[in-house]
């Protein structure tokens, strides 16, 4: 029987030849993720099993991203729960405050995820991997300690939804303008339960930063994972970063989807998600007149070098608008220093650009950023729901680096054309 | 097993980010994670809850963050079942893992009035609003998830998993 991508992974890790949606299946788990929110939960529900060993210490990662560096001490609490876990049970992938970036761009980089995996990670955002080709997706922290313990987790095979991207992206349009449009089409709950599967020639002319932004919001549509063939550009994306072994896999031609979606990247205007859903999307240049408090870039879905290179080609030679308060968050060290390195940091301070330390910090409403009543941002993040990044009564609007960097310089949601 | 209480209304996509904001996320106590439940949609929800009471929303209940704090922080509030549209993924899970009770019933949403009395029969998936007297269907659980529950959660399933195989 024909499958899809993601079908053929599921298979592959169950020892099932074939599997077919709405089938009950285990699966063999090739990483294990879990952040500073997740992890302690996890921890304390792995003790329970009372078992001494997790399944493999080089397969489990624990990253502290989101209230770290530590935000008050309730949350170094949490933090020192997760590295004395990490060190009693040997945890090979713990990354401390130095080392550590936001999870979803740290993995990929540190070579742990790869084609044909399945990664599972209590943070929603795990569907990131799924532009290496692999099967990554988000679960709780209770499952998080199953899959420590046992090394496998039951899954539901899910059906799938086939994105057909056409065309070449013109100007500044990048991958948020794809995955915004998208989620803007097909609702919150669009994929719910399924894969999102693209395919296309628009892939060929998506950087690896593109597809992982992609990827990453998949879940935004309610989709169990977001996925990606394997191409030039990832093979080569894997063999800088990665010596894990990794194996491609391909749907069936003939793969039976729940429906195919169209997309022609060449017509795509960009996109901004207005309060409060990210599927609440409208063309930017159709927004009119809206002042802005805060700008935003970085995050697991845009804090990639890409972006950061298009943040700072707009921004380079200008002031951020009086009154605006704009923070970058480079995703990783690596991603920090390579910045400096390109001269990006040096543009965006000049600007008057506050850059951080790698954090999911604002993103959530966590720190590092958080909005007060009646206060307005543009970011680069992956939620806007009521109250995401700080008061109840604040609104965040979700876009790409480039309209976010051109809405710092004038004060109001702009298209980076407007400033270049 | 037969769950008795009155109701708390939510409309489609509540999504965990208003469950229990990021901002209460520095522990996982349950109690503590209670009081601030709902506060972003329904400041007074924590103040106004009963034991046993149920919750009665939309579609995609739970989207959003996988913080599994959030079905914690329903469940420490007292309530003791969710009925919903649909819910998200991660949640559906989360919800199973933990022991909170839900259902997927679409039609009650439309004839259900705040304070009403709900009977939900969890083995048989009946659902019976006292105050009208009109009674719902929902869909049981797989077998699969049932055997979790059974089990008294993920974590003890996994524990008699784990035996069988170090046996």
């Amino acid at each position: 029987m024909a499958m899809t991508m993601t079908q053929k992974i599921l298979a592959n890790h169950s020892g099932n030849k074939v599997v077919k949606a709405g089938e009950l299946i285990t699966a063999r788990l090739d990483m294990v993720l879990g952040n500073d929110i997740t992890s302690p939960l996890a921890i304390q529900e792995f003790k329970k099993i009372g078992i001494k060993k997790v399944f493999d210490n080089e397969k489990i990662a624990l990253v502290p991203d989101h209230f770290c560096p530590n935000k008050d001490i309730k949350s170094a609490e949490q933090v020192k729960i997760v590295r004395e876990f990490a060190k009693e049970y040997g945890i090979k992938n713990y990354f401390e405050v130095g080392q550590m970036g936001i999870e979803h761009a740290l993995l990929p980089e540190k070579g742990l995820v790869t084609a044909g995996d399945v990664v599972i990670g209590a943070d929603s955002h795990t569907c990131t991997y799924g532009a290496l080709g692999a099967f990554s997706t988000g679960i709780g922290s209770t499952d998080m300690a199953a899959g420590m313990a046992a090394g496998e987790l039951w899954f539901k095979v899910p059906d799938a939804i086939k994105v057909v991207l056409k065309g070449a992206p013109k100007g500044y349009i990048s991958g948020k303008d794809i995955i915004l449009h998208l989620i803007g089409k097909i609702g919150v709950d669009g994929a719910r339960y399924m894969s999102l599967e693209f395919s296309g020639d628009a892939i060929g002319h998506l950087t690896m930063d593109d597809r992982f932004t992609i990827a990453n919001m998949a879940i935004e549509a309610g989709a169990k994972n977001g996925i990606f063939p394997v191409d030039d550009k990832t093979l080569s994306y894997i063999k800088e970063h990665s010596v894990k072994p990794y194996k491609v896999f391909e749907a069936d031609s003939d793969a039976v989807y729940s429906s195919e979606i169209v997309i022609d990247v060449s017509q795509l205007e960009y996109t901004v998600a207005c309060p409060h859903l990210p599927s609440n999307t409208k063309p930017a240049s159709s927004l009119g007149d809206i002042k802005i408090d805060q700008v935003v870039i970085g995050s697991c879905t845009n804090g990639r070098i890409g972006d950061l290179r298009v943040a700072a080609k707009i921004l380079k030679g200008k002031k951020v608008a009086d009154g605006v308060r704009c923070i970058v968050f480079p995703a990783t060290q690596k991603i920090y220093l390579q910045a400096i390195e390109e001269g990006l940091v040096q543009a965006m301070v000049e600007s008057g650009v506050a850059v951080s330390t790698p954090t999911c910090g604002p993103c959530l409403g966590g720190h590092m950023g958080i909005l007060a009543s009646g206060e307005r941002c543009v970011s680069t993040t992956n939620r806007n729901f009521v109250g995401r990044m700080g008061h109840v009564d604040s609104e965040v609007y979700l876009a790409s680096p480039a309209v976010a960097a051109a809405s710092a310089i004038t004060g109001k949601i702009s298209i980076p054309e407007e400033v270049v | 097993m037969i769950l008795k209480g009155k109701v708390h209304i939510f409309a489609d996509n509540v999504d965990t980010d208003v469950i229990i904001p990021a901002r209460y996320l520095n522990t996982i106590d349950p109690k503590e994670l209670a009081k601030h439940c709902m506060i972003d949609i329904d400041e007074k929800f924590a103040k106004n809850v009963s034991q046993g009471d149920i919750m009665v929303a939309g579609y995609n209940f739970g989207c959003g963050s996988s913080r599994e704090h959030a079905p914690i922080a329903i469940k420490g509030s007292g309530i003791s079942c969710v009925i919903a549209r649909s819910f998200a993924r991660i949640f559906y899970r989360n919800a199973i893992n933990i022991g909170l009770p839900i259902l997927e019933c679409d039609e009650i949403l439309d004839e259900i009035n705040s304070k009403d009395e709900l009977e939900v029969n969890l083995s048989t998936g009946v659902i019976l609003n006292k105050t009208t007297g009109k009674s719902y269907s929902s869909e049981p659980f797989p077998k699969f998830m049932q055997e979790i529950i059974e089990a008294g959660g993920e974590i003890a399933y996994i524990k008699e998993k784990m035996k069988e195989v170090q046996a």
